[in-house]
């Protein structure tokens, strides 16, 4: 075990996928010299050279396009967003081309292409630095889109997601990039729980809390903090957010007959609608109360002074909590 | 690790990329006027006292940009993009500009908010985070600066369009970098510019970086010849003199006013500073290019020809400092009058007509506010005077 920030989790797990597949090949704005704005490709330009870790030019389609065009040649190209806001310019080679052409070439073509994005706000920045894209990427057929949240899972996710046949959109929890955790480098993939399943973190009865990304964290927080007025909260980290691990999901709610989503992009079409949806469908008959979604407003993500009153905190989930179990002094009675 | 590296991909280096000897220039590093016929009736008008205003115009936005780079170390700002080294390019393109012309920027033309009379507080106030953007675009003639790289172009392409349609002779400019023009917006945007006959002028500031990526890897010929095969004239000159610059302004807004359509600029310059405050610089360039950079500086050579038409420039140096120090102060001052935003102004302007959706979403985060405490709805500070988690419940 080797203790790691999240950050430079992944970029052993990117060191080891360029040494394990020579098809590999990392393309980026600034992630080769520079080492990326974050430092997660940081040295490996060094260590595996400029046909390997590939800066680019300044454009995210030509960034995602050519990409399409090295997996056509039998590459594996892993690409970086520079930032969430940064992906738009990308998105119609993603949702049209990349996503859809292994369905248009009848299953002939295959697209291994992961799409690393650092996603979420809660760092101060400015404009378009703080987005929350991931509900457009789970909603277009043909990608897969997983988040992770502490830096043993990011260690193993990426190298899952590269190894993946299908299009990877990896969400990255920005603000804890620099977060420490003990990551298993010597692990292999096959023991590795597949980055589809979601992961129980904390176990409980009273209240199912589904999350992913930067708020795993805080929702954990909110799981011991209410733990101390005697409500049991159980958190999964969804990790897959398509498709969604809906037999961990279920299981759980079928003993606590409750449901919290919460997710730093909006509500509407989101990530929680889907599950609140689905899980209401699966599970009608085991809920207690109708499922509660904590996010985001439905906003563009506000200045950085302003953040705190966008971002789903402690005290909103433990809110939202209090709507589901309808306790009172919570916002029971008002829809959200 | 060094710009000569991607010889190995076969991309041009960067000292390559940048001769200075094929782009005009006007006023040489050292203050040598140099004749040209095609640039020199463009600033005719151009006599000991206007050039004095043109220095004094880059050395206050450069004392204003040294500020705010302060401002932002001290923690009153978020972020701060020094436009340090790249005051003649827009200096010089901004005093070109008629007032009913339109300026479609980026992040880092603070000058042209300058230029626009835009004040201290209003360009401020996105950098501490405090405001979706700072001024009225119609109060200034200057659009929200853009951060989404190169998409600006399009829309200085757009309103050029909408100004030539409706009969005037007003003219849009879009500012851009080198990194930009590989984007396919700006690529786009000339595209339309052409087809159209657009009046709008793209004004590239060719600093050599795209913050760790020189420009050898955008491309690999001078970007103003791109110009040609979009069907518009390129015109590549020195953009660090000033000179240079407001000629070729001036030459390419009159193209776009007669209707003979857009025209591209590539200034080349040199970020002196980091990308923004978050960078560091050191990771991809070698102090030797700052010191070759910083002996074409723009406000030198200026200083140096005021000096050899025989103005007094020890008077002119005096009180321009004076002025520019006035500047950065009024600056620092404006910062402490910026107010945090009240927290349910996030939902403010989200919509130009009534929502209720959000509505909805208004109201209920007011009484989620209120359960904290009564004061804290209109507050800017609720989340900080909150009790702690237990009581809130
Ligand atoms: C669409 C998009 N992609 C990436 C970025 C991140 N980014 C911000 S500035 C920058 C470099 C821009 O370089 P250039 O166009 O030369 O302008 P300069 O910063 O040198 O003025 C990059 C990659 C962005 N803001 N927008
Ligand atoms: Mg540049």
């Amino acid at each position: 075990m080797t203790t790691l920030t999240l950050a430079k989790a992944l970029n052993a797990g990117l060191r080891r996928a360029l040494a394990d597949d020579e098809k590999v090949v990392l393309m980026g704005e600034d992630i080769g010299t520079l080492g990326g704005v974050f430092r997660v490709t940081d040295g490996l330009k060094a260590e595996f050279g400029a046909k390997r870790v590939v800066d680019t030019p300044l454009s995210e389609a030509g960034i995602v396009g050519t990409a399409v065009g090295l997996a056509y040649r039998g590459f594996r190209p892993v690409v970086e967003i520079q930032f969430d806001g940064f992906i738009y310019p990308g998105f119609d080679q993603i949702v049209a081309q990349v996503a859809k052409l292994h369905y248009r070439s009848r299953g002939n073509v295959r697209m291994p292409i992961t799409i690393r994005v650092p996603f979420g706000g809660g760092i101060g920045a400015a404009e378009h630095h703080s987005e929350s894209p991931e509900a457009y990427f789970a909603h277009t057929a043909g990608l897969r889109v997983v988040a992770c949240s502490n830096p043993a899972d990011a260690y193993v996710m990426v190298r899952q997601a590269i190894a993946s046949d299908d299009p990877v959109l990896f969400f990255e929890p920005k603000r804890r990039y620099h977060v420490k955790g003990e990551v298993d480098e010597t692990a292999s993939l096959a023991d590795a729980r597949p980055m589809g399943v979601a992961t129980t973190v904390a176990t409980g009865t009273h209240v199912t809390l589904v999350t992913y990304g930067a708020l795993v964290q805080t929702a954990r927080d909110a799981a011991v903090a209410a733990a101390e007025d005697g409500i049991s909260i159980e958190v999964i980290d969804l990790r897959s957010l398509a498709p969604v691990d809906y037999a961990t999901i279920e299981a759980s709610v079928r003993r606590t007959g409750h449901l919290v989503v919460t997710h730093e992009a909006g509500q509407q079409g989101g990530v929680g609608a889907e599950l609140a949806a689905s899980i209401t469908e699966r599970c009608f008959e085991f809920l207690e109360a109708a499922p509660v979604r904590v996010t985001g407003h439905d906003i563009p993500y506000p200045p950085a002074k302003l953040e705190r009153h966008h971002l789903p905190d402690l005290d909103r989930i433990l809110d939202g909590v209090d709507r589901v179990l309808g306790r009172p002094n919570s916002l029971s009675g008002v829809e959200a | 690790m060094t710009p000569s590296d991607r010889d190995a991909t076969g991309l041009l280096t960067q000292s390559e990329s940048t001769r200075a000897d094929d782009f005009v220039q006007l006023v040489s590093p050292t203050g040598e006027r140099r004749a040209n016929a095609e640039f020199d009736p463009w600033i005719t008008d151009v006599d000991p006292a206007a050039l004095g205003r043109l220095y004094r115009d880059m050395a206050i936005v450069r004392r204003i940009d040294t500020e705010a780079t302060a401002l932002q170390r001290q923690g009153e700002l978020g972020l701060w993009p020094p436009l340090a080294g790249q005051e003649a390019a827009q200096i010089g393109s901004g005093r070109a500009l008629r007032d009913d012309d339109f300026i479609f920027s980026s992040y880092r033309e603070h000058a042209l908010a300058w230029c626009r009379g835009v004040e201290p507080a209003e360009l401020l106030s996105v950098w501490r985070g405090s405001a979706a953007s700072g001024w009225n675009p119609f109060e200034h003639g200057m659009a929200v600066p853009q951060i989404i790289i190169g998409a600006q172009a399009l829309h200085a392409t757009g309103y050029a369009m909408g100004a030539a349609w409706e009969g005037t002779d007003t003219a849009a400019i879009a500012y851009f970098g080198d990194g930009a023009t590989s984007e396919g917006d700006v690529n786009e945007a000339l595209v339309f510019a052409a087809s159209f006959d657009a009046p709008v002028v793209f004004f590239c500031q060719n600093n050599q970086w795209a913050i760790s990526e020189p420009v050898g890897l955008q491309s690999k010929q001078h970007l103003a010849r791109r110009a040609d095969g979009f069907g518009m004239p390129g015109v590549r000159v020195d953009g660090n003199d000033v000179l240079a610059v407001l000629a070729a302004t001036r030459i390419a807004l009159d193209r776009a006013r007669r209707g003979a359509g857009p025209t591209f600029v590539e200034a080349v310059t040199y970020r002196m500073g980091p990308h923004t405050t978050a960078d560091d610089p050191k990771r991809y360039r070698t102090d030797d290019e700052l010191v070759e950079w910083g002996g074409r500086d723009p406000l030198a050579r200026v200083l140096a020809l005021l000096d050899a038409s025989g103005v007094d420039i020890e008077g002119l140096q005096r009180d321009v400092t004076a002025e520019a120090d006035r500047a950065a102060a009024e600056l620092r001052a404006a910062v402490t009058t910026i107010a945090d935003p009240a927290p349910l102004t996030v939902f403010d302007n989200v919509y130009a007509e009534p929502n209720s959706h959000l509505e909805r979403q208004r109201e209920h985060y007011t009484r989620y506010l209120a359960m904290f405490d009564t004061s804290s709805a209109e507050g800017s500070d609720a989340a900080a005077s909150a009790p702690a988690e237990g009581d809130a419940r």
